[in-house]
């Protein structure tokens, strides 16, 4: 079953095409990268997804159910979540609280039951921050969660921003770049997590990674942008062979060193 | 020597800067305008003061500075910059006999010469002050020999005197209110300032108190109080504070309650524009708009005058002005609310003048008066009971803060309130996260007028009539630094903010168009002092101070309590 679906998306900025008609199915569970070189609107692809950018041209359906145009809050409710490439969380609040902020969709308590505590929002608050104590637990940050997310040491930052966007509950998470800036061990421990990720919790992945390393070991299918184009899609072997795909990244005439691909960072 | 060179350049340096500040003091004229309020009756002026304080605090500074402290050198720089103080003023008593400074500077009168060499004839008189400033420096640096436990007795008990003594106009006001209990306090003052013998008996009664505090508290540190004694002793404080506060107005009188009115409207309106601002993050310019509107609804609900409508009371035009102030609130952030950080203040601004602009226009004369306001706004009444006087509606205000208050707090630790928060901090990925942008924004926004408008109702209560005067823009900004002074985002910062920013202007009343000048310098100086705010949120107070270090790990993790332990007891 097909989980996101785009047709013929194409994003502008001025003249610039940043994403160009990209036809693009990705299949419930799967683990699936979009790679390309710099500048090849692999994030911008992904703002199209999560309703910060609306596409000028195509259709994003999710679910059987077209999400063009929705503003981000709506398609997080819809069930997509996602990381960003520089982290980026709440840095004044708590790790708890940016947990708890992660949890929004699921929070149905108003003005007045805020102000005046009936029951109901009460329970509510209190399993919320249960929740989050117990997501802060599995992705291994057991008692940080009072620790301002400013104050948390790099790696912690980037697992934090994770568990912050599983805390919506979704089906499919989108992750920009998580091994950026991690040494080997760190990197080998994210992508464990990250099928974990799918095979204990279920949920889809789709990720921008410019570690190929990474990319070839984690992934099932492969996207290729370059210039806002598709040019290749496949599993990891196929990407491998591709000569577009090294032509992309290494220059026409390097097509031949075909090899070296894999440990092109 | 290197160390030595520096600290004559420090000397020169603190003498200068004392002796200008004290000259500039002299010509812009206060010193002869408060030459004849008397701190002490008889033995010093306020004038006086501003001669000698800043030649004193400069040499009280520039000792402090001092690598090693021995008499010798303590008295010696401390004399020194005193010295060089005077020599400044000495050499503007100087100048003026030559040339005639008055045409310049107005205030540098023959009163002032006369003043500064102490009626004296000229040479004489010189002498006298640099040998006084001298003797001032001294006694600055002297200051810093005495151990900390008499100086600090002898320094509050000096500050209180200076305070009793130059407010004494203000407290003779409260004090002829307390009947017979008034002869016991009749005799500390003078007709101008403290009596000599009241100044003593103030002086030794807070030194000495001071200096048994000090050496009391470190044996009470010591001591462990059970759970329930601490519990008994909290509630106990709680209770006294609540009856205090409800005492307030018949112990103070009537110029008193006024005061505390308007810091009380002012109060009511900085929870709001907190929410806006501090929770949020959205500055607003305009917030004077919902106040105005909160103001002429009740107004144009229930004056007696013809132009009104319906005429209802008090009470039950109450809800129509705020509903009024929360719609407007929502149709001006509708448009507004998509705008971000400078660009969202210009516009709110703009909203608040239009508001001004249309009540002043004689499109809406036949309803809202033009320049002409509505007079005959009702009173609030409960059966008979008229909350007519200044110290009655204190009351219908304290019952406006509590609501106030109590719903900014429980707000704040909602998800609501870390939705603000999250927006606040990234807009973008706040949204990502689920938050609903404009919907959020929106409450906030609506919250902030309701409190507004609930706060212009009060005003024009208390004012029993409504002009377009009243609704200026200077409004909007003092209640946003009365925001900042208190520490953005900090519910009890809304409080002192409000007392510092609101009270502070209307207590300083007696130094005339000085009061500004006071008034400005104490909020550079607390600025600059306290940039986080008086009363700071914990949460701010780390932004501002990176270092976390400086905070002790326990108040930290209280401050920044897991948000569900509030609510969940």
């Amino acid at each position: 079953m097909v989980i996101l679906e785009s047709k013929k998306v194409t994003k502008r900025f001025g003249g610039l095409e940043a994403v160009s008609k990209v036809d693009f199915e990705l299949p419930e569970h799967a683990i699936y990268s979009i790679i390309g070189p710099n500048g090849a609107g692999k994030t911008t692809f992904f703002n199209c997804v999560t309703g910060f950018y609306t596409p000028e041209e195509g259709v994003i359906i999710l679910n059987n159910r077209n999400i063009t145009g929705l503003s981000p809050d709506r398609v997080t409710h819809l069930g997509v979540s996602r990381t960003y490439q520089n982290i980026r969380l709440f840095k004044n609040m708590t790790a708890v609280e940016n947990i708890l902020v992660g949890m929004q969709p699921h929070l149905k308590s108003g003005v007045i039951g805020a102000i005046f505590r009936d029951p109901r929002t009460l329970r509510e608050e209190k399993e919320a921050v249960e929740e989050a104590n117990r997501l802060l637990v599995y992705i291994n940050l057991t008692g940080m969660g009072d620790l301002m997310a400013k104050n948390l040491p790099y790696g912690q930052q980037r697992r934090l921003e994770l568990g912050r966007a599983l805390a919506s509950k979704p089906k499919l998470l989108l992750l920009d770049e998580p091994t950026a800036g991690m040494n080997p061990r760190e990197t080998q421990d994210m992508v464990n997590f990250i099928r974990r990720l799918r095979d204990d919790l279920g949920i889809t992945i789709l990720l921008i990674e410019h570690q190929m390393r990474v990319v070839m070991s984690i992934s099932e299918q492969i996207t290729v942008l370059d210039f806002g184009v598709k040019i290749a899609e496949g599993t990891p072997k196929e990407i491998q062979k591709d000569p577009r795909v090294v032509e992309a990244y290494l220059g026409r005439g390097a097509a031949s060193g075909l090899g070296q691909v894999q440990t092109a960072d | 020597m290197k160390s030595e060179s520096t600290s004559w350049v420090k000397i020169v340096q603190n003498g200068l800067l004392g002796g200008f500040i004290a000259l500039l003091l002299c010509t812009i004229g206060m010193v002869v305008t408060f030459d004849q309020l008397y701190v002490i009756s008889g033995v010093i002026t306020s004038g006086q003061l501003f001669v000698l304080f800043p030649i004193l605090f400069e040499s009280y500074l520039t000792v402090r500075r001092l690598p090693q402290k021995n008499n010798l050198n303590v008295l010696s720089t401390g004399g020194l910059v005193g010295l060089l103080g005077g020599v400044v003023l000495a050499i503007l008593v100087l100048l003026g006999q030559v040339i005639n400074l008055q045409n310049v500077l107005v205030n540098v009168s023959p009163d002032l010469f006369a003043l500064l060499t102490f009626r004296l004839p000229l040479a004489s008189g010189i002498l006298i002050l640099i040998i006084i400033s001298g003797v001032s420096g001294m006694i600055g640096g002297a200051i810093l020999l005495l151990p900390t436990r008499i100086r600090t007795a002898l320094t509050q008990a000096i500050l209180f005197i200076v305070i009793l003594g130059t407010f004494r106009d203000l407290i003779y006001t409260v004090i002829i209110r307390w009947g017979f209990l008034q002869y016991a306090f009749l005799w500390l003052f003078a007709q101008s300032g403290l009596s000599i013998i009241g100044a003593i008996v103030i002086f030794v009664i807070v030194g000495g108190l001071s200096y048994w505090r000090a050496g009391k508290e470190k044996i009470i540190t010591n001591v462990i109080r059970s759970p329930k004694q601490q519990r008994m002793y909290r509630w106990g404080s709680w209770g006294f504070i609540a009856i205090m506060i409800l005492l307030l107005p018949i112990i103070l009188g009537p110029y008193f309650s006024e005061i505390l009115d308007n810091v009380g409207i002012y109060v009511l309106m900085g929870l709001g524009l907190n929410i806006v601002v501090g929770f949020a993050g959205l500055l607003d310019l305009g917030y004077v708009a919902f106040y105005a509107i909160g103001a002429y609804t009740l107004g144009v609900f229930t004056t007696t005058e013809a132009v009104g409508l319906l005429h209802l009371s008090f009470w039950s035009a109450v809800p129509l002005a705020i509903i009024v102030a929360v719609f407007a609130g929502v149709v001006l952030g509708l448009p507004v609310l998509r705008m971000r950080g400078d660009y969202l203040a210009i516009v709110t601004l703009g909203f608040g003048e239009i508001i001004r602009i249309l009540v002043l226009s004689d499109w809406w004369q036949p309803l809202l008066g033009g320049p002409g306001g509505i007079v005959h706004i009702a009173q609030p009444t409960i059966a008979n009971f008229v909350f007519g006087d200044q110290q009655r509606l204190y009351y219908v205000i304290l019952v406006g803060i509590i609501i106030a208050g109590f719903i900014a707090i429980r707000l704040k630790d909602s998800h609501l309130g870390r939705s603000w928060m999250a927006l606040r901090e990234d807009e973008d990925v706040a949204q990502a996260m689920g938050i609903n942008k404009v919907a959020t924004k929106l409450l906030a926004f609506a919250m902030g007028a309701l409190f507004s408008g609930l706060g212009g109702a009060l005003f024009a209560t208390k004012i029993g009539s409504v002009y377009p005067q009243s609704f200026s823009f200077i409004v909007s900004i003092n209640i946003l630094s009365l925001i900042i002074i208190g520490g953005m985002g900090s519910i009890p910062g809304v409080f002192i903010g409000g007392l510092a920013l609101v009270g502070l202007p209307l207590l300083l009343t007696q130094f005339t168009d000085f009061r500004y000048l006071i008034y400005g310098a104490a909020l550079v100086f607390m600025m600059l002092v306290k940039p986080e705010g008086l009363s700071p949120e914990a949460r701010r107070r780390l932004e501002l101070h990176e270092e976390i270090a400086e905070i002790p790990q326990e108040e930290l993790t209280t401050a920044l309590k897991t948000p569900g332990e509030l609510g969940g007891k």
